[in-house]
């Protein structure tokens, strides 16, 4: 358990004999401590960078140190999905669709260069040159692959970034939230975003320029 | 099968007058086929000269004259093997026969030509494409077909280099992102169903019993499934618990590993074989650099060789710990033993990462030789590991599991493929090794030092889960016996034959470098043209082979065996897609 100071600090004086049986906080403080120590990723591992994220897992790293040991293979029951690995175009449909299952708050952290931008592999054909522009991130992490350290890093700046939410912000809580899905891409000639058919429209309608002439 | 004929020297060309001849091309060897003759020739290769084992077929695009079906067979009784190409001109549609009656292991890689190069192969079963998805436009590794950040043909690209410019790929697209489209292409008009094609392969079935009606179950296991090991996908059609067909589907982490080698340089696609199998960086690497030396024809070093031997091997022990681990996961005995495994990986990724600078993307390997030396001290942590430590872990797994009668009765009996067909497969790696042949590349045909060391071609002999299981714990302690005798045998002096250098002069021609991954036999064709850039760079990955049988494998069994199938295959998904 962490120390009671992290809850207790009030702002209002307590008695010195009520000092272990009171605890003065704010609900925002309690809900944000209660949550940051239980996030549990979903068991998603897309390449390489799953590896490091099962070593984190494992025995020298133990994330269970974080409340975040239970790895949920079950979008329905996972709070944080960490997109472990490169992004292709075949896979995001799949993916934006598990982060429409997974239920608010939910928090992504892109792992890896790959799914931050690309990557090595970001001139590829069937890479999604970052998972972000697709699903919002909460906390990016560079390496090729990060250590496992370095993934507890990321993860502790996204406790972090719990520990700011507030309760009447949060956008879980505001009217209709839980209705909102992100459109899912669709696989035509080349991946299509629903957000910009009207785009696409109209720039395929354009005169070819060089750069674009590739096609033979 | 008929007899083999015993002949030291095979001469396609006076035995198919007309229809082969030499490849007289500088640098390349062996045969041309006439493409009418393509299966006549296969045929008699495969029976009557021995050559029962399909390794690899792909493609290659000579741009802008002809278009090259390169095929490559060896005997499962070892020795080098027999290259066969067949030339058709670059004008669509191109067709070449299949050789998938021949060698049924040909089925996926001639899906994956057709994909990648849209070369049809008439007869041949299930002609769809398999890394991309149905409706994408184009062939990627055609020459003359270029992706959406394409900039120009060769890295290092002149935008970024020498001046060290800071360019974004997005801002040279029109669509601000890696997309292009068609000419007037209007994304709401264009109807795609793209799973359609793949359910209609399916085998499914309808019975009307007593009445009433049954109908089968379609099951899809994956992209994102924990069984799956990554983001690979089987669709499979159940009756009840019982598997009636199954096809795998793949592609979801096709990073394009072979048009970028192309782009290029030859020492830079060093670090892009790391992240092929991802968990055997090491051996990776070891496989490309036998391809590009032989190509330069230059020696190893002494000591790097034995540098090469240990860090192969290492990786050989900490893939199949791994393997054992996530194989008890998959039959549900929840994380415990892989964190017996983990632990003793770690202690081998320390080495790794003291000699390399990392503990997964070693990027270990230079042309000659390798990178770094060992530094002070991690000689001494190896023959710990390897002395006492390994041998000491190896026999805990053993008394742990081997005798575990909820494990036996899960694993015994549960055939995953004979002999017969695993050959006709073209299956290679333990899991050949376990249906009862005994074919390792480390003694088929051996390369870098491996006929120095005494070791058995570990083996077992009914090809069920619970053999292919122990044939791992026999290759961990033979990667032992190996390692105790590289650490004692090492000579001191250079770690590389050759100057560091940025770019490596490769003379014109062809070469396949193959090693005996832990996974089975991993193989680059690399074909040069004499500049800075390979012309193509082709990875025969052992994940993508094996699984070719997937089908075969499975049918008649319970779903669950399937998870337990696919956890002794040992794929992994970066080398399954490339």
């Amino acid at each position: 358990m962490t120390d009671n100071k992290e809850l207790n600090s009030p702002g209002y004086e307590i008695p010195e004999d009520l000092q272990h049986a009171v605890s003065i906080t704010t609900i925002d403080r309690l809900y944000n401590w209660g949550r940051r120590w239980s996030v549990w990723p979903m068991m998603f591992g897309l390449a390489c960078c799953a590896i490091e994220m099962i070593a984190a897992q494992a025995a020298r790293y133990d994330l269970a140190r974080f409340g975040m040991e239970v790895m949920r293979p079950s979008p329905r029951q996972s709070d944080l999905m960490i997109v472990a690995g490169t992004v292709t175009k075949k896979m995001i449909p799949a993916i934006v669709r598990l982060y429409n299952q997974m239920p608010e708050p939910k928090y992504v952290v892109a792992m890896g260069a790959c799914a931050s931008g690309g990557g090595p592999f970001k001139e590829g054909y069937n890479v999604v040159a970052g998972v972000d522009k697709f699903v919002p991130v909460d906390v990016y992490i560079p390496g090729c692959p990060p250590t496992p350290q370095a993934l507890t890093a990321g993860l502790m700046k996204l406790q972090e970034k719990i520990d700011k939410e507030s309760i009447r912000k949060v956008r879980w809580y505001q009217k209709g939230a839980d209705s909102v899905e992100l459109p899912i891409p669709v696989l035509g000639p080349d991946l299509m975003d629903p957000r910009r058919y009207n785009e696409i429209k109209m720039l395929a309608a354009k005169p070819a320029e060089p750069a674009t002439e590739s096609k033979a | 099968m008929t007899t083999l004929v015993e002949t030291e020297t095979l001469d396609l060309a006076a035995r198919f007058p007309g229809s082969a001849a030499a490849d007289t091309r500088p640098g390349y060897s062996d045969w041309i086929v006439n493409k009418d003759k393509l299966v006549e020739v296969a045929t008699t290769l495969r029976d009557e000269f021995g050559y029962d084992l399909l390794s690899h077929v792909t493609g290659v695009d000579y741009f802008p004259d002809k278009m090259e079906v390169v095929y490559e067979a060896f005997k499962t009784t070892g020795g080098p093997g027999v290259l066969f190409k067949v030339q058709v001109p670059r004008v669509d549609p191109i067709e070449v026969p299949s050789v998938t009656p021949i060698w049924p292991g040909a089925e996926f890689q001639e899906r994956e030509i057709w994909d990648l190069y849209g070369i049809k192969f008439t007869n041949h079963p299930d002609l769809r494409r398999i890394l991309m998805w149905e409706g994408f436009e184009g062939h990627p590794l055609r020459k003359d077909w270029h992706e959406p950040f394409y900039e120009e043909d060769f890295k290092p690209l002149k935008s970024r280099w020498p001046d060290g410019k800071y360019v974004s790929s997005e801002d040279k697209n029109p669509y601000k992102d890696n997309l292009q489209f068609p000419q007037n292409f209007d994304p709401e008009k264009v109807k795609i169903d793209g799973e359609a094609p793949l359910y209609d392969t399916l085998q499914k079935y309808t019975t009307v019993d007593g009445g009433i009606k049954t109908d089968h179950i379609i099951v899809n296991m994956g992209p994102q499934h924990p069984s799956t090991h990554g983001v690979f996908r089987a669709a499979v059609v159940l009756d009840g618990e019982t598997i009636v067909s199954l096809k795998p589907v793949m592609g979801y982490l096709h990073r394009n590993h072979e048009k970028i080698g192309e782009r290029n340089t030859f020492l830079q696609n060093m670090p892009y074989t790391d992240r092929l199998d991802y968990f055997n960086s090491m051996s990776n690497n070891w496989g490309y650099s036998l391809a590009v030396e032989k190509l330069m024809n230059i020696k190893v070093a002494e000591r790097a060789e034995y540098l090469r031997v240990i860090m192969a091997e290492l990786s050989r022990i900490q893939n199949h710990l791994i393997l054992i681990g996530m194989l008890l996961n998959d039959l549900g005995a929840y994380f415990t033993p892989a964190l017996y495994a983990f632990e003793e990986r770690e202690l081998i990724l320390d080495i790794f990462e003291a000699t390399s600078g990392t503990r997964m993307m070693c990027n270990y390997h230079r042309f000659g030789g390798v990178s770094r030396d060992l530094p002070e001290g991690v000689l001494e942590k190896i023959r710990g590991l390897v002395e006492d430590r390994l041998p000491r872990k190896a026999d805990e797994f053993d008394r742990l599991l081997t005798e575990n009668e909820i494990f036996i009765s899960r694993m015994k009996g549960v055939k995953v493929m004979d002999a017969e067909d695993a050959v006709k497969y073209s299956i290679t790696g333990p899991v050949l090794r376990a249906a009862g042949v005994p074919y390792d590349v480390r003694r088929a045909q051996p390369y870098g030092i491996y006929d120095r060391f005494d070791f058995d071609v570990a083996l077992r002999h009914n090809g069920d889960l619970y053999d292919n299981y122990l044939i791992r714990l026999d290759e961990i302690r033979q990667s032992i016996r190996i390692l105790q005798q590289a650490v004692k045998q090492m000579p001191e002096g250079p770690i590389n034959s050759q100057k560091p250098q940025y770019q490596v002069r490769v003379p014109a021609g062809e070469a396949y470098g193959r090693i005996e991954a832990p996974k089975g036999e991993l193989g680059y064709y690399v074909i040069s043209t004499g500049k800075p850039n390979p012309w193509r760079y082709h990875v025969r990955a052992p994940s993508f082979i094996n699984i070719t049988a997937l089908e075969k494998m499975c049918v008649g069994k319970k779903i669950a065996d399937f998870v337990v199938i696919l956890g002794v295959l040992d794929i992994v998904l970066g080398e399954l897609d490339r």
